[in-house]
């Protein structure tokens, strides 16, 4: 039974990771999937709606799972559609996330008025929504890192609001009757208007009627233009210009001019007919031949949008997160129970969940046409990557599960820091000019990013050693020289690739800036890195640390790290600073009390240690 | 040997000072990124990295708390050099930690060059304009131009430092003493009421002076503003005081006046940089992603011209594309004036290629020291696994 074991997590793991990435299950008579398929421009990027509303559920509620008010759990591209064409559904939908008690208070809300005591509606929230105006430009006045919390959570639910809205404007105006309707019989409403205008300028007579609705139109259409948050509607011609694509606003406009209404508008518009009118067939036609069109025009830009749905309902790095969290518990196991079996399905699930995030980034790496690392939330990804890496080269060589164990705490870690960063909005983003560099992003980047993971690695090994030995007896000699062992190595590697990286940067600076070095934040976290390992090193060589001491200048490595990685970001100052985040600092904190803590444990003297103990 | 000279040798030589000096060097950098949010990234340096001694303003009295920059990179040097000459036998397993060091002393060589060579410099350029000098960023100049002779100006520029310590300035081509009265490091400048009581007496008798009234105003370190000084400057003759002048690059207008039969121009600017070149500015382009303001490139076209007509071609020197030329690194650093004009970083710094350098000996000698670990590890392991 015992030697079937690790086989058989082994293949419950791809069972798994096979059911999250089989196409997702739209229930009812909709095309939802063809729908969430379908391309827009936002943010300088062409991307499928199903991301939009994705990434826009996670910067308002932070999840993409919504819950209608009777219990149903509505898909994201249910709720987008509900959101475009049906406003007063959609506002009924709890989905802005707001948990500061006083801008609750504000908007005369208490948490039990929330879906799970958090999740307001748009409805709710509506009534509120002038002072949270007013109560958000008093905070605008003040600088960023000077604002309180109540000032932060004021604007970020305004911005949110704001979010809400333009999406909402995205096709049709607020507050327009019948609006589609119209727009649906633009063909023969523009050229009565057309003709009844002209001749109410040359003086004869004319249709009145006809000529004020199109002038009333044509207004409503310049509104929408200014609201507009999606840009869906693709050049007639050349629909591979990504300048050229439009939002409803626009498109309606130059429509009045060229006579007839723009063919893509003209879908957008059917289907929200259909959506409305609750007429299955008719949205699952324009789904149809809108996609058989842009599939013979632009094959190149739909097939990644066909993949980016796909990755985005497959979460593959969601499953790795969960297949670390299970092989850390089996390989912590295996050191008080079946060190082999349990050692080697550990081993395996750490493979899988390897693999599955090295697909998850190569995909990312593909959709972006850029290196691993572009922002903070790649780097998340990338840095748990290399250090699963390392781990299970580690654990090939040494086979007694510390490499696992590592990996799978790691691997979590990580994959759980990229997922609170990917609140902030979709992480696929445009390259600023000064960082519109493949080569330096893929050398310089890359490099510095491999270092911080190598350094993190050392840090945990040490960790391991630390706990194992002061609280279980598990921690025998020739494990803890192994430990040793893999902790210099790294340390030697991490010196290696941060230097390399850190000289890296200093040259990207001499060709773009022409200096190699400006004591810029990041650079000097980058620096000091390399400082504090090159310290590591020297003071082994010297005789100056034993075993203990070089696991406690190992974990102290973290604190460094870490301030590298996130806490300069936190200054708000210099060059590199495309990062800023505050709601972190907090953890940061958090994060280098725990390390001081392990290293004033690892710091009691060896006596007290339940390992080493002399054999009685 | 004397027991304290072999002391002293022992601890330049020793491992433990390099360790000190690396826990020195981690502090100092710490404490001046830190800083940087109060003081800005050019006090910082100065404050920090390029002096012996870190001072600390404690009520009125400077302390010394901590070793600066060239004090740990000193101390740093000379302890890896002792110890390289003094343990140094050459080996095969050893060559990589000598390389890695050998690149490490260049590097800080060529910082320590870097720090009292380089200059940098900011370039303006509205469309169409054509210029060949560069304008200090932080730095001012008192300028006298002597213009009588319609065919070329005579310049006497003094520089900074006088001004601030309110010196009195004579010079052989001046026909006046040039007297600091007071020198703001960082002001404003209002037009005066006309006639209001409330105003203060008007220490300018001359130029723009009597209509403007210069105030103080504390010195800025963030990175997006600039210290604007201004300064009353009297001018002494041989028979006696000519009047009192206000400066200040605030004012645009030229202040003229004439001693002795001779025309002159006052003014106080950002201290110019010339070169023997010119450049155009033809076009600014700020490129933006699509539907978005998120800026995707800035680029300025530029036409580069020298007197002797040996060079006139056009340069486009945009993001991570700078233009060298003669010693002289041209970048794109900013815009202005709703993309009419643009800003070019403009830096000099004749130790540019000793980084270069040093880096490829370090990383050669951190491969091939990690590369003979990485070797002897598997060697060692390979019968065990067996």
């Amino acid at each position: 039974m015992k030697r079937f074991l690790p086989l058989s997590i082994l293949l419950l793991a791809l069972v798994a990771v096979v059911a999250s990435l089989l196409p997702p299950r739209y229930a009812g008579e909709y095309d939802l999937a063809g729908f969430s398929q379908l391309p827009t421009l936002v943010n300088g990027r062409i991307k499928p709606l199903d991301t939009v509303a994705r990434t826009t559920l996670m910067v308002l509620q932070g999840r993409q799972r919504v819950t209608a008010p009777n219990g149903r759990t509505v898909s994201p591209a249910e709720w987008l559609l509900e959101v475009l064409y049906r406003p007063e559904v959609a506002n009924a939908y709890p989905t802005f996330e707001i948990v500061h008690p006083d801008v609750l208070a504000l908007l005369n809300l208490t948490p039990g008025d929330g879906a799970g005591e958090k999740r307001f509606t748009y409805l709710q929230i509506q009534k509120g929504v002038e002072e949270l105006a007013r109560q958000s430009k008093l905070a605008d006045a003040v600088e960023t890192p000077l604002r309180t919390p109540f000032q932060r959570a004021v604007i970020q639910l305004r911005d949110n609001v704001v979010l809400y809205q333009s999406l909402q404007d995205s096709l049709v105006p607020p507050g327009a009757d019948n609006f589609l309707a119209q727009v649906a019989r633009l063909n023969e409403t523009i050229p009565a208007g057309l003709a009844a205008v002209t001749a109410q300028r040359a003086g004869q007579p004319h249709d009145a009627a006809a000529a004020k609705a199109l002038l009333d139109l044509s207004d409503t259409f310049t509104g929408l233009e200014t609201l507009g948050y999606l840009r869906p509607i693709p050049p007639e011609t050349n629909r591979a210009d990504v300048m050229g694509w439009r939002n409803a606003g626009a498109a309606l406009r130059t429509s009045i001019e060229h006579g007839r209404l723009d063919p893509a508008m003209a879908v957008y518009t059917g289907l929200g007919l259909a959506w409305r009118g609750y007429r299955p067939a008719a949205f699952n036609t324009f789904v149809k031949e809108y996609r058989a069109g842009l599939d013979r025009d632009i094959p190149g830009l739909m097939r990644k949008c066909d993949v980016e749905a796909r990755f985005n309902a497959a979460q593959p790095f969601y499953t790795a997160m969960l297949i670390y969290v299970v092989a850390f518990l089996l390989a912590v196991f295996s050191w008080l129970k079946w060190p082999d079996e349990l050692g080697r399905a550990a081993f395996w699930l750490v493979l899988v969940a390897f693999v599955l995030a090295t697909a998850g980034i190569g995909v990312r790496m593909w959709l972006e046409g850029r290196p691993p690392v572009t922002n903070l939330y790649s780097s998340a990804l990338f840095v748990g990557w290399v250090a699963v890496a390392l781990c299970l080269v580690l654990e090939k060589l040494y086979r007694n599960a510390i490499g696992s164990v590592t990996a799978g705490v790691v691997g979590f870690s990580t994959l759980l820091i990229a997922h609170h960063l990917s609140l902030g909005g979709d992480t696929l983003e445009m390259m600023r000019a000064v960082l519109d560099s493949n080569f330096w992003l893929a050398t310089h980047v890359v490099t510095v990013t491999v270092g911080y993971a190598a350094t993190f690695l050392a840090g945990f090994l040490a960790i391991i050693y630390v706990v194992r030995g002061l609280f279980t007896k598990s921690l025998d000699q020739a494990t803890a020289d192994a430990l040793a062992r893999m902790v210099y190595g790294i340390v030697c590697f991490a010196t290696l690739f941060s230097f390399i990286g850190t000289v890296l940067g200093g040259i990207w600076a001499d060709q773009s800036w022409g200096r190699f070095w400006g004591w810029d934040p990041k650079e000097n976290g980058a620096l000091i890195i390399v400082l504090w390992n090159a310290l590591i090193l020297h003071a082994r060589w010297g005789g100056m640390v034993k075993q203990r001491g070089l696991m406690n200048l190992a974990i102290f490595g973290n604190i460094v790290t870490s301030w590298s990685w996130f806490g300069v970001n936190m200054l708000g100052v210099g060059l590199h600073s495309y990062g800023f985040m505050d709601a972190a600092f907090w953890w940061l904190l958090a994060f280098v009390a725990s390390q001081v803590a392990l290293i004033l444990a690892g710091s009691i003297p060896l006596a007290k240690w339940r390992s080493f103990k002399p054999a009685a | 040997m004397p027991t304290i000279l072999r002391d002293l040798r022992d601890l330049l030589v020793s491992l433990k000072l390099t360790v000190v000096l690396l826990v020195f060097s981690i502090l100092l950098i710490l404490a001046a990124t830190l800083d940087q949010v109060n003081l800005g990234i050019w006090a910082v340096q100065e404050k920090y990295f390029y002096t012996f001694v870190v001072y600390m303003k404690v009520g009125n009295v400077s302390l010394a708390i901590f070793p600066g920059g060239f004090t740990i990179g000193g101390l740093l040097l000379v302890n890896l050099l002792a110890a390289h000459f003094y343990r140094f036998k050459f080996t095969w397993r050893k060559v990589g930690i000598w390389l890695a060091h050998a690149g490490l002393i260049l590097l800080i060589i060529g910082q320590l060059l870097t720090g009292l060579w380089q200059d940098e410099y900011q370039l303006r350029l509205d469309q169409g304009q054509t210029k060949n000098f560069s304008e200090s960023y932080r730095n001012v100049e008192l300028v006298l131009t002597d213009t009588t002779n319609p065919k070329f100006d005579e310049v006497v520029a003094i520089p900074e430092k006088p001004l601030a310590r309110l010196e009195t300035v004579q010079h052989p081509k001046l026909p006046f003493r040039v007297v600091v009265k007071t020198y703001f490091p960082n002001s404003s400048l209002q037009l005066r009421g006309p006639m209001q009581p409330a105003d203060p007496a008007a220490p300018a008798t001359q130029g723009i002076g009597p209509r403007v009234l210069a105030t103080l105003q504390p010195l800025t370190y963030k990175q997006e503003e600039r210290n604007i000084p201004s300064a009353y400057v009297e001018l002494v003759g041989p028979d006696g005081t000519l009047g009192t002048w206000l400066v200040s690059p605030w004012l645009d207008e030229t202040q003229r006046f004439s001693v002795a039969g001779r025309d002159w121009k006052i003014a106080l600017r950002f201290a110019r940089h010339y070169q023997p070149y010119a450049l155009t500015l033809l076009k600014f382009s700020h490129d933006r992603y699509a539907g978005t303001e998120i800026p995707k490139n800035f680029s300025s076209r530029i036409r580069l011209t020298t007197p002797d007509g040996r060079d006139d071609r056009e340069v486009l020197i945009y993001m991570n594309n700078p233009l060298r030329y003669a010693g002289l690194t041209f970048y794109q650093a900013g815009f202005e004036n709703n993309d009419q004009t643009t800003v070019l970083q403009v830096v000099r710094n004749p130790s540019w290629l000793i980084p270069y350098v040093a880096c490829i000996i370090m990383t050669l000698g951190l491969l091939i020291q990690f590369g003979i670990h990485l070797t002897g590890f598997i060697a060692k392991r390979r019968p065990a696994a067996v």
